[in-house]
C-alpha cells in the first residue's frame, strides 16, 4: 500500500508551524501575544514561524495600535485553512494505514 | 515519522485548537459560590422586605406601594450590589487558579471574547432595567435581570463550554415565568441566581474541574 507521505505539506513539517495554524484555524483571529502564551515559544521563535506561514500565504498579518502599543494580529486564509485540512486528512489516512498493517 | 508521533501531533492540535477558543478554564465551583450568595442575599432580601409589611403579608402591597419604602429599597439595592460583588471576586480568584492549573492565560483573546459578548446583553439589561426604575416600573426588575443574565450567558457560551448555554436558556425561561408573575419576583430570582447557579456549578464542577 502506497503511504500518501506526498500529500503532507511541506510548510507545516515544522510542528509549531501546524500548531500556529490550529489556532488560528479555530479562531476568526488571534493576536501575536495570546499566541506566544499559548504556545509558551519565546518572541523570535514565533515571529519566524509567523513570517513561514506568511510566506506561504497561509495567514495574514493586520497591524495596528491600540493606544500606543503595537498590536498585530493574524488570520487564516482560505488558502492557509485548505492546506491545514489537508494536511490533517492525511494525517488521519497514514494512521490508518499504519493500523491496518 | 512514526504513528506514535502522528497521534501525538493530532492530540496536540486538538488540544490547542479548544484551548485557544475556549476558555476552559470557568470554574465550576465559583457557580455553586455564586449561587449560595444568592440564596442567602434573597434570604436577606425577603427578611428587609416582608418584615417591613409584616411576613407574608399580599406581595402587591410591595410591589405598588414601593415608593412609600425607599429605605427599603436602599437597603436591597445593598444587598444586591453585596451579593454581585462577592459572586465576581470568587469566580475571578477561582478561574484564575484554575487557569493556573490548566497552564491556560487568563487575559487572552478568548477571556477578552468571552467578557465583550457577554458584556453587550448584560449592560443593555442593565440600563434597561435602570430607565424602568427611574419611571416607576419596579416589578420589571427581577424578569427583567433573569432574561438579560440568560442572554448574556448564551453569547459568552459561544467562547466556553457549550453546558453553560442551557443555563442561559433556563434563565430566559424562569425571566419569562417571573413576568408573569410579578410579585414573585424574589422568589424567581433566587430560583435563577440561587438555585440554577448551584446546580449548574455542581455539575460543571464534576465535569471539568476535577
Amino acid at each position: 500500500m502506497k503511504i500518501p507521505f506526498d500529500k503532507l505539506d511541506k510548510a507545516f513539517e515544522n510542528r509549531l508551524r501546524l500548531q500556529i495554524m490550529s489556532v488560528l484555524v479555530a479562531n476568526e483571529r488571534y493576536d501575536f501575544n495570546s499566541l506566544k502564551d499559548l504556545l509558551d515559544i519565546t518572541d523570535g521563535n514565533l515571529a519566524s514561524h509567523l513570517k513561514g506561514l506568511e510566506k506561504e500565504e497561509y495567514i495574514l498579518v493586520n497591524k495596528s495600535f491600540l493606544g500606543r502599543k503595537p498590536n498585530t494580529t493574524y488570520q487564516a486564509t482560505e488558502k492557509g485553512r485548505k492546506a491545514f485540512m489537508d494536511h490533517l486528512d492525511a494525517l488521519e489516512k497514514l494512521i490508518k494505514q499504519q493500523k491496518l498493517k | 515519522m512514526k504513528d506514535q508521533n502522528i497521534e501525538d501531533e493530532l492530540v496536540s492540535i486538538r488540544s490547542l485548537m479548544e484551548r485557544s477558543s475556549k476558555f476552559i478554564s470557568l470554574s465550576g465551583l465559583s457557580g455553586i459560590m455564586a449561587g449560595v450568595y444568592a440564596l442567602i442575599g434573597a434570604a436577606i432580601a425577603y427578611h428587609i422586605v416582608y418584615s417591613s409589611t409584616g411576613w407574608f403579608t399580599s406581595r402587591d402591597v410591595v410591589v405598588d406601594n414601593i415608593t412609600a419604602h425607599m429605605e427599603t429599597i436602599v437597603h436591597l439595592l445593598l444587598v444586591a450590589i453585596a451579593v454581585l460583588i462577592a459572586a465576581m471576586a470568587t469566580g475571578i480568584f477561582l478561574s484564575v487558579k484554575k487557569a493556573k492549573r490548566k497552564s491556560q492565560s487568563i487575559w487572552s483573546s478568548t477571556t477578552r471574547s468571552l467578557l465583550f459578548n457577554s458584556a453587550i446583553p448584560l449592560a443593555t439589561g442593565g440600563l434597561f432595567m435602570l430607565i424602568m426604575l427611574s419611571r416607576g416600573y419596579y416589578g420589571v426588575v427581577a424578569p427583567a435581570s433573569l432574561i438579560f443574565y440568560g442572554l448574556a450567558v448564551i453569547s459568552g457560551s459561544h467562547y466556553t463550554f457549550t453546558d453553560v448555554k442551557y443555563l442561559g436558556i433556563l434563565q430566559i425561561i424562569l425571566g419569562l415565568i417571573a413576568a408573569l408573575y410579578p410579585g414573585y419576583g424574589l422568589i424567581f430570582w433566587a430560583l435563577g441566581f440561587g438555585v440554577l447557579h448551584i446546580i449548574y456549578g455542581s455539575i460543571m464542577y464534576f465535569k471539568y474541574d476535577r
